[in-house]
């Protein structure tokens, strides 16, 4: 029983993390009906802009191990979790201004084609920028075990990361339930043309999205790259994939399917992992895909959308 | 003599769809509070007049609001001046509440956000029906209902001019009675300036100043609409009948 419960807390620490990224897959999909295959490198350049703040304070300031331990480590912790959410949100911004916003009237295959070649971009760039070889990201939060009763173990980490992914959650769910930027975005995601025809400056709602769905890559980025400390630029390639299929399996569009589908594939991965063979754990992903789109493909909580042609 | 300032005027305005012309060098005014119909035959290029209005197509010609010419605006911009859209199938959003809808309706208009509240209660006065359904999803309101939020939404922003794309369509008389007395009560306590485009022609001329005609992308006939009423050619427009409704169809 210890055992599934440790799973559990290990499965939604890791669900937590797709369901950042899933998040923004989800939101940029609703706003422009574009996969946007770069996001996952987002993702990784997170993770890189982490590396290089941490590093760029430890050069300046020194290394100093003994505060790794919280309350000031966790402060870093946040404090290198929002400098790459503003880095991710200006690069997502510059993404949009440069590679997507000129293809807003062309046909949404070269939206997804366009998205692909930002990808490779984003991979190979960062291979040239940063090299090849992978990284060891600094750790900056000592793990400390916290003993519950009945012997599962969890891991400060795992806290710092999951309560920092519920805190972006409910901060997103204000801004897209409560804000008019919020109904401007759902509003889109409807139509864009009846958005902009009572007066909503499309461009702008599709460039904060792009930035906040950026940012939750990043963030997630630099949370992932703290549990995973060896990082490179292909790094995204993976969780990226993952992402999207645990959009999918919610409903791709949906923002409360995003974050069913993320809890339910990190659990399911770390279940198989653990009763099964870890070997198996990236297989699931793409097993849970081709079901979903064999048996439902607008996923859990997707609704049926006639496709304009 | 005092000239007065068209809300509206288009000029020699033409539209093209690829090869298909969809409006050849059409001229129209919307002098200030006047109701102006614009009717006609399915493909005639009435929304496509509306839509170029409201900075949504490419067009050839010049088209001014207020005196000022509105090429190269984008649609929001036409909003936050005041050129209100209320388009074809209403335009709402299903997956919104009616509320939020109404939320969104004053988006780009600043002096309309200002007086939210207040506009909001004027238009709840005209469809109290709304009242009980604010926090229901727009999607599940019936066709007359949305019609009513979609009318309201475009007064809350406070327009300066309405466009008005087939505000009757699909709806029971009952209803199409309502929303033609409505827009007549905008259109007279408000001061506000409308084009109403319909195929409902008899209806439209009955509350319009003025009219225009539209066959195949031109402006066949206008004049007053108490005359237009009158004329041969448009009773067999609306009765669906004779050669004016077949040319119309190329």
């Amino acid at each position: 029983m210890s055992e599934f419960i440790q799973h559990t807390i290990n499965g939604l620490s890791l669900g937590s993390i797709y369901a950042l990224v899933a998040l923004g897959y989800t939101m940029v999909f609703g706003v422009l009906q574009l996969i946007n295959f770069a996001h996952g490198d987002l993702f990784m350049m997170g993770a890189f802009i982490g590396f290089y703040f941490i590093r760029l304070i430890h050069f300046f300031f020194g290394h100093d191990s003994s505060s790794l331990s919280s309350p000031s480590g966790v402060l870093f912790s946040m404090t290198v979790i929002v400098v790459s959410m503003l880095g991710t949100a200006l690069l997502g911004m510059v993404m949009e201004r440069l590679a997507y916003r000129p293809l807003r009237k062309s046909p949404r295959i070269n939206l997804l084609i366009t998205a692909i070649g930002v990808s490779l971009f984003l991979e190979y760039g960062g291979q040239l920028l940063f090299g090849a070889s992978p990284e060891f990201f600094p750790t900056i939060l000592s793990k400390q075990a916290i003993a519950l009763p009945g012997g599962v173990i969890l891991d400060s980490t795992q806290v710092l990361i999951f309560s920092t992914a519920v805190v972006l959650m409910l901060l997103l769910h204000f801004l897209v339930f409560k804000t008019q930027f919020g109904r401007s975005m759902r509003a889109i995601s409807h139509s864009l043309e009846h958005a902009s025809l009572i007066g909503i400056n499309v461009n702008k709602v599709i460039m904060i999205t792009f930035m906040i769905s950026s940012a939750l890559a990043g963030a997630a980025g630099v949370m992932y790259s703290i549990s995973y400390p060896k990082i490179d630029p292909l790094m995204g390639l993976l969780p990226g994939l993952k992402a999207f299929v645990a959009a999918v399996l919610g409903g791709i569009g949906n923002i409360k399917g995003a974050l069913l589908g993320a809890t339910l594939l990190g659990l399911a991965e770390t279940y198989v992992a653990g009763y099964i063979s870890s070997s198996y754990r990236d297989a699931l992903a793409f097993l849970v895909l081709i079901v979903v789109l064999l048996l439902r493909p607008s996923g859990i909580l997707g609704s049926k959308k006639i496709e304009k042609v | 003599m005092k000239v007065k300032v068209n809300k509206l005027t288009i000029k020699d305005l033409s539209v093209n769809y690829g090869n298909v012309d969809a409006l050849k060098s059409i001229d129209l005014q919307l002098p200030p509070s006047q109701i102006v119909a614009l009717i006609g035959a399915n493909g005639a290029g009435k929304t496509t007049t509306l839509k170029a209005v409201s900075g949504f197509l490419d067009f050839k010609g010049t088209i001014h609001h207020n005196g000022k010419n509105i090429r190269g605006k984008a649609p929001h911009e036409l909003v936050a001046n005041g050129l209100i859209h209320c388009p074809e199938g209403r335009g709402i959003f299903p997956n919104l509440t009616v509320y939020e809808n109404l939320q969104l309706g004053v988006s780009g208009r600043q002096e309309a956000l200002q007086c939210f509240k207040e506009n909001l209660d004027h238009a709840l006065e005209l469809f109290p029906r709304l009242k009980q359904r604010l926090q229901q999803m727009a999607g599940t309101l019936s066709g007359g209902e949305q019609q009513m939020l979609a009318l309201s939404r475009s007064l809350i922003a406070m327009p300066d001019v309405l466009l008005l794309d087939e505000p009757s369509l699909g709806l029971a008389p009952q209803i199409v009675k309502l929303i033609f007395e409505i827009i007549v009560k905008i259109n007279k306590e408000s001061k506000v300036s409308v084009l109403l485009v319909e195929q409902n022609a008899k209806q439209a001329l009955k509350i319009s100043d003025y009219a225009y005609v539209l066959e195949a992308g031109v402006v066949s006939l206008h004049g007053k609409a108490a005359h237009l009423l009158e004329d041969d050619r448009v009773r067999k427009i609306y009765l669906g009948e004779g050669e004016v409704t077949r040319t119309s169809r190329n």
